[in-house]
């Protein structure tokens, strides 16, 4: 039984990378289904972090993607300053690296920041501070004109591609089921479950609570950065609370506390969204039905209401693929 | 600096403040009985601003300009906005109301969406701003060096009926005391007879209509209207209510008038600090008294 096995993770990543690297080799997938890819595989590390904070530790966050913008800021800044002082530096892949993290890093403070005086309170004042928090950062984005405010930080330098993208994503999940499935991650289960009962019972709730959101706020810094990075802008209105509440459709399609069910739903509404999007361009220049894209809302948010009424517990409820489950040693 | 606190910023304030309240009223007592942040809320706010805007485009084939026509906005704009909240209430918060909590949260943030992009989507309504109608003539008058228009007076007063007639409703009238049992125990309420789902779905109606009121006195006082209007002043009174203290309505409407008058003064100040300050303020709440001013500690529950 001492066998050394490769984990099952690693192996259904490593068949996931080769699979999609082979169909872009081969030239099948064109470089639209590329970046709609690479756009799915951002959102997956959106989705689950944000699924760590409302799904797992059971809070509710609204301004998840204000995160990301703090993320896509930092790093494009670091990034364009130095491609402008020197591009032969820009070269070298760990100063991007370096970058990204300093986002994920900044995102993670500024959590700390918004998450402590909110999260020592039991109920929803998260929500409220999380939601105006989301509105904060647009306002004082688009006031920046150092960063080019309602224009947005434009020329950031093209780093994301497929495999980066991957690798981070990829080590996201890693890192989460490993979290969330150790006894910090209990702990935070139980404080979804009832958190009172798991005070008296030596969980230190505000401790697990900031933990949660700090760690999720540093993932969503992450995700922003590499976002920026492969759309080679960052825009205010990029992180609004309409990007917010797409996130917030995936993880409660998803399934609360299923990082299987995020990951499924990031995909399946990042081409849902892209789907739509063709379907009424079509609708609006061919059939000529004026409508705009204001009704890819629409359909989310009766889809969002139609899941808490009819299936709160989402596609995979707390279920997790067998890929994702740590197996236990038998002693 | 002496032009930051002059009278005729407190006045602003205070206008800004009347609107805040009749909001922040209806997020209070929501949450009082139900213990709901309703989201939506904000936008109910917006569908009154369009209530009132339909309504003078549709009167003004029969009615006078004036006066009658501005009070057939009025009602217009408070029926319109308390029968979405019915139907919200009816379809989306009531059938999760012995669910956890989460879930009716995020059904508020799915409501709150989809008023929000149904409104925008809809071809005769649509995502771009209107200029709200002048429903009536604008009169200036001056007081010392400050300026008040007939619209100053118009907002206080229609905010001070409003609420002048909620607190007899709610301390003379069954219905409010039963709004009063049910804010204070709903199963013991619910034991003594009292219908509590009908006086959920009258809180509703009226929190709904309060904030269609604050919806077309918003559009006669800053003449621009739009799908997404209602979210930062949604947020904004929501906040108030929370720095009165959340579920108390005194605390509400004080926390609306200090929260208008902080808006005021800091936009004065600088326009960014304005936008920040309701958030400021917030965070300051949290961390030094989470009750509120008004509110009172309560305790959990085994």
């Amino acid at each position: 039984m001492d066998k050394m096995k490769l984990p099952k993770l690693a192996i259904a990543g490593a068949i996931f990378y080769v699979i999609v690297q082979i169909l872009i080799v081969t030239g099948v997938l064109n470089g639209y289904f590329v970046v709609i890819i690479n756009r799915s595989m951002i959102f997956v590390i959106l989705a689950a972090t944000l699924n760590l904070i409302n799904g797992i530790t059971g809070q509710f966050s609204l301004g998840h993607m204000g995160f990301a913008a703090v993320g896509a800021y930092v790093s494009g800044t670091i990034t364009t300053l130095i491609f402008k002082l020197s591009p032969h530096v820009f070269t070298d892949n760990l100063i991007f690296i370096a970058a990204i993290i300093l986002g994920g890093c900044a995102a993670a403070v500024v959590g700390f920041l918004i998450g402590f005086p909110s999260l020592r309170l039991k109920g929803d004042y998260l929500a409220i501070v999380t939601l105006g928090f989301g509105e904060i950062i647009r306002t004082i984005l688009n006031n920046i004109d150092y960063v080019g405010g309602p224009r947005g930080l434009l020329g950031i330098p093209k780093f994301s591609d497929f495999t980066v993208i991957f690798l981070f994503t990829f080590f996201t999940i890693v890192l989460l089921r490993n979290l969330v499935q150790s006894s910090h991650g209990r702990a935070m289960l139980s404080i979804r479950e009832n958190e009172l009962a798991s005070e008296l019972s030596g969980v230190n709730t505000t401790h697990y609570k900031v933990l949660g959101f700090v760690v999720g706020a540093f993932f969503a810094g992450i995700a922003g950065g590499l976002l920026a990075h492969l759309l080679q802008i960052a825009h205010p209105t990029q992180y609004g609370f309409y990007a917010s509440s797409i996130l917030l459709i995936m993880v409660y399609a998803g399934g609360m506390g299923s990082l299987t069910g995020s990951i499924i739903a990031a995909f399946s509404l990042t081409f849902l969204t892209e789907g739509l999007r063709v379907g009424i361009d079509w609708l609006r220049d061919s059939v000529g039905i004026p409508i705009g894209t204001e009704w890819t809302m629409v359909i989310y948010a009766l889809l969002l209401i139609f899941i808490m009424l009819f299936k709160t517990e989402g596609f995979m409820g707390m279920r997790e693929s067998k890929v994702l489950i740590i197996e236990e040693k038998h002693v | 600096m002496g032009s930051i606190f002059s009278l005729q910023q407190i006045i602003n304030g205070l206008q800004l403040g009347a609107i805040y309240a009749l909001i922040a009223l209806g997020y209070t007592m929501v949450y009082g009985i139900v213990r709901l942040i309703n989201f939506a809320h904000g936008d109910f706010f917006m569908v009154g601003a369009y209530a009132a805007y339909g309504a003078f485009y549709l009167f003004n084939f029969f009615l006078p300009q004036g006066n009658t026509m501005a009070f057939a906005a009025l009602i217009m704009a408070m029926l319109g906005s308390g029968a979405i909240a019915l139907i919200a209430n009816k379809f989306a918060y009531k059938p999760l109301r012995y669910k956890p909590r989460l879930s009716s949260l995020v059904t508020a943030i799915g409501v709150s969406m989809l008023l929000e992009y149904l409104f925008s989507a809809l071809p005769f309504i649509g995502p771009s701003p209107r200029g709200f109608p002048d429903l009536l003539a604008k009169h200036i008058y001056h007081i010392g060096p400050a300026e008040i228009s007939n619209y100053v007076v118009i907002d206080l007063s229609v905010a001070a009926v409003l609420m002048i007639g909620l607190t007899i409703l709610i301390q003379r009238t069954p219905m409010g005391r039963a709004m009063r049992a049910v804010s204070q125990d709903k199963d013991a309420a619910k034991l003594m007879g009292i219908d509590v789902e009908r006086v959920i779905s009258f809180t509703f109606l009226i929190g709904g209509s309060f904030a269609g009121a604050a919806g077309l006195l918003a559009g006669l006082t800053y003449p621009r209207i739009q799908p997404y209007m209602g979210i930062l002043p949604g947020l904004k009174a929501f906040i108030a209510a929370v720095l009165g203290g959340i579920g108390n309505i005194p605390g509400a409407v004080l926390g609306a008038f200090i929260m208008g008058l902080a808006e005021t003064f800091a936009t004065a100040f600088n326009s960014l600090l304005g936008e920040g300050i309701a958030f400021v303020i917030l965070i300051v709440v949290l961390l030094l008294r989470p009750n509120g001013i008004l509110g009172e500690k309560t305790a959990d529950k085994i």
